[in-house]
């Protein structure tokens, strides 16, 4: 459903962020990318939805091209992409139903949205959503009022109500604690799954990508390096992604990680994620 | 214990002008004209003594104020202040809002970023009575060029506070609004409106304080409202009169004050 041909993207101060990336994701497909700060991942899912145009490229999306849309167009294209952001970018004065309902606003008229008179369907929608969030008691509250837990929640049910074809989700779980990240990642693929939404996760948390994500992508310096399962992640892998680095503490423990939830233990993950963090920054 | 340096430190705060001499003759220049200057005004003593006596009596009148014998001017003054304050805070405020976001950098294109900060800078220039100068001898005496010059200088305000408001705003809520596929005016509407809101309405509630006081001022030059009446108090050397319409005013802007505050309470 997605294709990515030879994207390139030179920001003007002269960054070249992406250089020839080659990309495709089907229908139902949920892709974590992986990768060094400045690796371009944010740049990439940007130019998908164009909050940042691409300079050369194509991104075909449904048999259409997304460099070659008309605002128009680009419009009705970007209801069907559903973006979640790392710090939630909710609009902290609405509130938390009128946060969700916005996914609405491509389909609706202008007056209808300055007067806030949203479809019954709409918003039975986004009854549902929230209930299912858990986030039902908190429907008036504004959205500075909530914990980041909960504005993630609030994040996914807007880009959800979208009905989009494909998510874009740049470091959902960067800004929260660990428990509360594996929730929100474990709710955001569980929903792709059962909508069969495609979705691009950019994440720098590995081993949560590993355990909820079946194809990893890993940049560097504006390229793909790598591109494979999680089990084709070792020490050499990691190299070429992240640079040398030692990898030892990092053991491709997959059996672990398919065994369900409850047979984990949580503390010696926790252990390897901080040994991880700690190795890979610089 | 630590053994103690015979040696001392000398420090002085650094002067702005480093030299000496130039020090000293600057500060000789500065008095040196404020000498000419005082002898150049032709202060009179005699003058100054005249006055002093005069005010005596005015200031016995001022502590007698008399609401009674030009009651019914003073109530139509106050009236006409405030229709006009009311009105041209509205209208100023309506008109002010495109203007804003014409003058916010972040979200404007260079022409007509240019335009609207063009006419904040015309507005801003001109302080209300030079404005209502114009007004009232482009279309005469009355409350008609009292409402044009405090919408007119209401517009230049408004506009330039929120147009700063606009360019300071979380830029992540508006791209989050619009990759749902948002139109313009729902971007507007939906990502921008909110975060400027409460200091919009702040900043209205304050205007309309501030136009109701150069009400009082403009009135003087013959744009209407209390103003006027004040005015002609004076000319009649009515200082008992005058005397009520400045305690009426007084209470009409602490009554603003309560208003406003109070507004801003609620919006926190
Ligand atoms: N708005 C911008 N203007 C200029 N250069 C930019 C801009 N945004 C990103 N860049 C540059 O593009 C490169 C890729 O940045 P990008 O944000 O895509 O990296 P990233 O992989 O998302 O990093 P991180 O993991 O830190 O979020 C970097 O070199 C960055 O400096
Ligand atoms: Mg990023």
């Amino acid at each position: 459903m997605l294709k990515i041909n030879n994207l390139h993207k030179q920001y003007p101060g002269g960054d070249l962020a992406l250089e020839g990336i080659n990309l495709e994701l089907k229908k139902g497909e949920i892709a974590a990318v992986i990768g060094p700060s400045g690796a371009g991942k944010s740049t990439l899912i940007r130019c998908i939805n164009r909050l940042v145009e691409s300079t050369a490229g194509e991104i075909i999306l449904e048999d259409q091209d997304i460099n070659q849309l008309s605002k128009k167009e680009l419009k009705e294209k970007r209801r069907k992409m559903g973006m979640i952001f790392q710090e939630y970018a909710l609009v902290e004065r609405l509130t938390v139903m009128e946060n969700v309902l916005s996914g609405r606003l491509g389909y609706l008229s202008f007056w209808r949205a300055w007067l806030r008179r949203f479809p019954q369907k709409d918003i039975n929608q986004a009854y549902q959503l929230l209930e299912r969030l858990g986030l039902k008691d908190h429907l008036n509250k504004r959205a500075d009022h909530l914990s980041g837990g909960q504005r993630q929640r609030v994040g996914i049910a807007r880009a959800l109500i979208q009905n989009p074809d494909l998510l874009l989700v740049d470091e959902p779980t960067a800004s929260l604690d660990p428990k509360t990240a594996r929730q929100i990642m474990r709710l955001i693929t569980e929903m792709a799954r059962e909508r069969e939404l495609a979705a691009l996760i950019n994440i720098h948390d590995v081993l949560l990508a590993r355990e909820y994500v079946s194809r990893i992508i890993g940049m560097r310096k504006g390229k793909i390096v790598f591109d494979g399962s999680p089990a084709d992640l070792n020490k050499e892998t990691l190299t070429t992604i992240y640079g040398k680095e030692d990898w030892n503490n990092f053991k491709n423990k997959d059996q672990e990680n398919s065994a369900s939830e409850g047979g984990n233990d949580l503390a010696d993950r926790e252990k390897r994620k901080l040994q991880l963090a700690a190795s890979s920054s610089n | 214990m630590l053994t103690e340096r015979s040696e001392n430190y000398s420090w002085q705060r650094p002067h702005l002008i480093k030299s000496k001499n130039k020090r000293i003759i600057i500060y000789f220049l500065v008095l040196a004209y404020l000498i000419f200057t005082f002898i150049s005004l032709e202060i009179d003593p005699q003058r100054i003594l005249l006055g002093l006596s005069r005010s005596q009596k005015y200031f016995a009148d001022f502590f007698r104020p008399d609401f009674i014998s030009r009651g019914e001017s003073i109530m139509d003054g106050i009236i006409e202040s405030l229709t006009m304050t009311y009105v041209a805070t509205i209208f100023g405020i309506i008109i002010s809002i495109p203007f804003a976001f014409g003058a916010a950098e972040n979200i404007s294109p260079k022409p007509i970023y240019f335009l609207s900060r063009a006419v904040i800078v015309i507005s801003r220039s001109f302080q209300e009575v030079v404005i209502a100068i114009f007004f009232v001898v482009v279309i005469g005496f009355g409350p008609m060029a009292g409402v044009l010059t405090l919408t007119f200088s209401s517009i230049g305000f408004l506009a330039k506070l929120l147009a700063e408001e606009i360019e300071d705003i979380d830029w992540s809520q508006v791209e989050a609004v619009k990759a749902t596929g948002a139109s313009w005016p729902q971007l507007m509407t939906y990502a921008i409106l909110p975060q400027i809101l409460p200091r919009f309405i702040g900043l209205a509630v304050y205007r309309l304080d501030i136009n109701f006081r150069a009400s009082a001022v403009i009135g003087v030059v013959g744009a209407g409202g209390i103003g006027t009446t004040l005015n002609a108090a004076f000319d009649r050397y009515e200082f008992d009169s005058a005397s009520a319409i400045l305690i009426v005013m007084i209470a009409i802007v602490l009554l603003g004050e309560l208003f406003s505050s109070f507004i801003r309470k609620k919006l926190k």
